[in-house]
């Protein structure tokens, strides 16, 4: 943005033109700055994708050379086929595509049947309930860690649950997630009740009403807040590795100062954990910024 | 209620469960509830009892009265994990912010043209694994053969030892939280100031306002609520920081990025002191709580 000069007004209005209106000197100067400091924003943005793609198809000595490679090399497959083999890394695929689909599509469900009392039913407690979930968004995670680990472990567990290195230890805890409840409620209060009691008339059951009626109108907002769900889970990092859960991000974070994979390889597997949301992020870029926009008004 | 049983006979049914008015919401919150109690609701006052106890000698938890928060008080690891963690957090929160506020500007700007791919790109980092970045971060900046030193090289800098100086450990951390997370906080800010309806600024215009004082007088007042919101969620943020000090810099030489998360994790997972874990979590919520409160008496304040 260009701060406009003060011109004084002896100048010919026509000298004043050229230098300060849309075209002028100072605005063009003011667009060439604006272009150049997004350009190398986006640059820094993008170059360390574009530098872990390229580091993935090179061995270590390649990643680590001065003047580095930025040209793509021919050892992607060896990185694959190493990290296959010599550390299991197809399990932490299966595992974190398990995780996340099961994850996401049950947290979906839980929360848009929750939303949906909250939104269009009286009932005892509605408040209370609501409250107490809104009150978990103020309580910060950490303080849930070790008594969720200790459920997982069979030693001092009243629920005698053995579940460490399960998927279920690492689905089961988040799914009912406040957030999402709260956004669902949010957005089903805007069906207008009487659709609700055209469909009551017509003798349809309660939950037929909501699988028919409520869900395909709230499409969107559900769109927005699966991919949301959808990518914390898969990027998500700290529970899996309390939980000993072999996933994409506990498995780049164990191939760390591995001596069986190098550096290639470790950036095959993290271009592994990216391209997935990448190609989604490309597809279903408004679902993703809506989905971001809805974690802001989450307050 | 009212059905005409003509139109109940030649539906067909798909065995959905039949649930009168009154039983389903209780149906329908039910599984959220349960998960609640069980992985919410229990973890939190488990925790809260467990931060009150110590292990004794035959390895039984018994009540110690604030004999754990007392440890905390004087436990110069954890005072050492805050202030790492509040230097991050008052070194960065402002510099993401305030870029995210300028690419923001720049982007609503009319003149501006491929809008959609710049705000696309600035994103992306937002949607990335924290640990597949935290290891690309590493690579990037390694001390020897490193991407970013041979960079600095060419300009005649450096080489900087990253992994070694505390100092630069420090400034590595905060270079990669703001890489992650200064195009969230634009996108968040573009669309409140795509709200901001054109015309004020007309007549901003018209009565000789320059751009800057626009800026300040009119756009800063205007985004208060998502300014102050992005801070406070920034804040809590930086302070459950964990990814980015256990995998990129492994809480850095002699500690010096060492984050109370981290610490958490080493007091928990590491050592097994379950006990003092929770009352490190139980103090941490206490310092988030104090700050967004102040953040928000501060963010009122100034209207």
């Amino acid at each position: 943005m260009i701060n406009q000069p003060k011109v004084s007004s002896a100048l010919p209005a026509s000298s004043i033109k050229t230098v300060v209106g849309e075209n002028g000197l100072w605005a063009r100067t003011g667009r060439v700055l604006m272009y150049l400091f997004l350009g190398i924003g986006a640059f820094v943005s993008l170059f360390p994708f574009y530098f872990m793609f390229i580091a993935a198809t090179h061995t270590s000595s390649e990643v680590l050379r001065t003047p580095p490679n930025l040209l793509p090399g021919s050892y992607l497959f060896d990185n694959l086929t190493k990290l296959i083999k010599d550390v299991g890394f197809d399990q932490a695929i299966y595992n974190s595509i398990l995780i996340a689909v099961i994850f996401t599509v049950a947290s979906m469900t839980v929360s848009s049947l929750a939303g949906f009392a909250f939104a269009k039913y009286k009932f005892k407690g509605s408040n209370f309930v609501f409250g107490a979930f809104l009150l978990t968004l103020m309580i910060p995670a950490p303080v849930t860690y070790v008594p969720l680990f200790k459920l997982m472990t069979p030693d001092g567990n009243p629920f005698g649950l053995n579940w460490l290195g399960t998927l279920q230890a690492v689905i089961l805890p988040g799914l009912a997630s406040p957030f999402g409840i709260f956004l669902m409620r949010q957005s089903m209060r805007a069906l207008p009740d009487e659709l609700l009691d055209a469909g009551r008339i017509d003798g349809t059951g309660e939950f037929e009403m909501f699988w028919k009626i409520v869900l395909p109108v709230m499409r969107p907002t559900l769109a927005a807040l699966a991919i949301f769900t959808f990518m914390t889970q898969w990027n998500s990092f700290f529970w899996p590795l309390v939980a000993q859960v072999k996933t994409i991000p506990t498995a780049i974070s164990a191939l760390r100062g591995s001596s069986i994979i190098d550096y290639g390889g470790i950036m095959t597997g993290t271009s592994l954990s990216v391209l997935p949301i990448l190609i989604i992020f490309l597809l279903m870029q408004r679902e993703f910024i809506s989905g971001a926009l809805a974690g802001s008004v989450k307050g | 209620m009212a059905r005409s049983p003509a139109v109940a006979a030649t539906r067909p049914r798909f065995g959905f469960p039949r649930l009168s008015r009154k039983v389903a919401p209780y149906v329908f919150i039910a599984p959220a509830v349960i998960l609640f109690l069980l992985f919410m609701v229990y973890p939190i006052i488990y925790s809260f009892i467990l931060s009150f106890q110590t292990q004794n000698d035959d390895g039984d938890l018994v009540f110690n009265g604030l004999a754990n928060y007392q440890r905390l008080l004087g436990d110069s690891k954890f005072f050492q994990a805050l202030g790492n963690t509040v230097l991050i957090l008052v070194v960065q929160v402002p510099i993401q912010l305030s870029l995210a506020m300028l690419l923001a500007v720049l982007l609503n700007s009319k003149y501006l043209r491929w809008r959609g791919f710049f705000r696309a790109v600035y994103f992306l980092p937002a949607i990335t694994a924290l640990a597949a970045v935290s290891i690309v971060f590493l690579i990037l900046f390694q001390d020897n053969n490193g991407f970013v030193n041979y960079v600095l090289s060419l300009l005649g800098l450096g080489p900087i030892s990253w992994s070694r100086d505390p100092f630069w450990n420090q400034v590595l951390i905060i270079l990669a939280i703001t890489w992650r997370w200064t195009g969230y906080n634009m996108v968040i800010y573009l669309s409140g100031l795509q709200g901001i309806p054109g015309d004020i600024y007309e007549s901003a215009s018209v009565d000789g306002a320059s751009r800057l004082t626009q800026f300040f007088r009119l756009t800063l007042p205007l985004m208060r609520p998502i300014i102050l919101f992005t801070t406070i969620f920034s804040t809590i943020g930086t302070l459950q920081l964990f990814d980015e000090s256990y995998l990129l810099t492994r809480g850095g030489p002699s500690d010096a990025t060492l984050t109370v998360g981290a610490y958490l994790y080493r007091v928990a997972f590491q050592r097994a002191d379950f006990p003092y874990a929770s009352t490190i979590a139980y103090g941490l919520l206490v310092i988030i709580l104090v700050l967004s409160i102040i953040q928000l008496r501060v963010g009122d304040r100034e209207v």
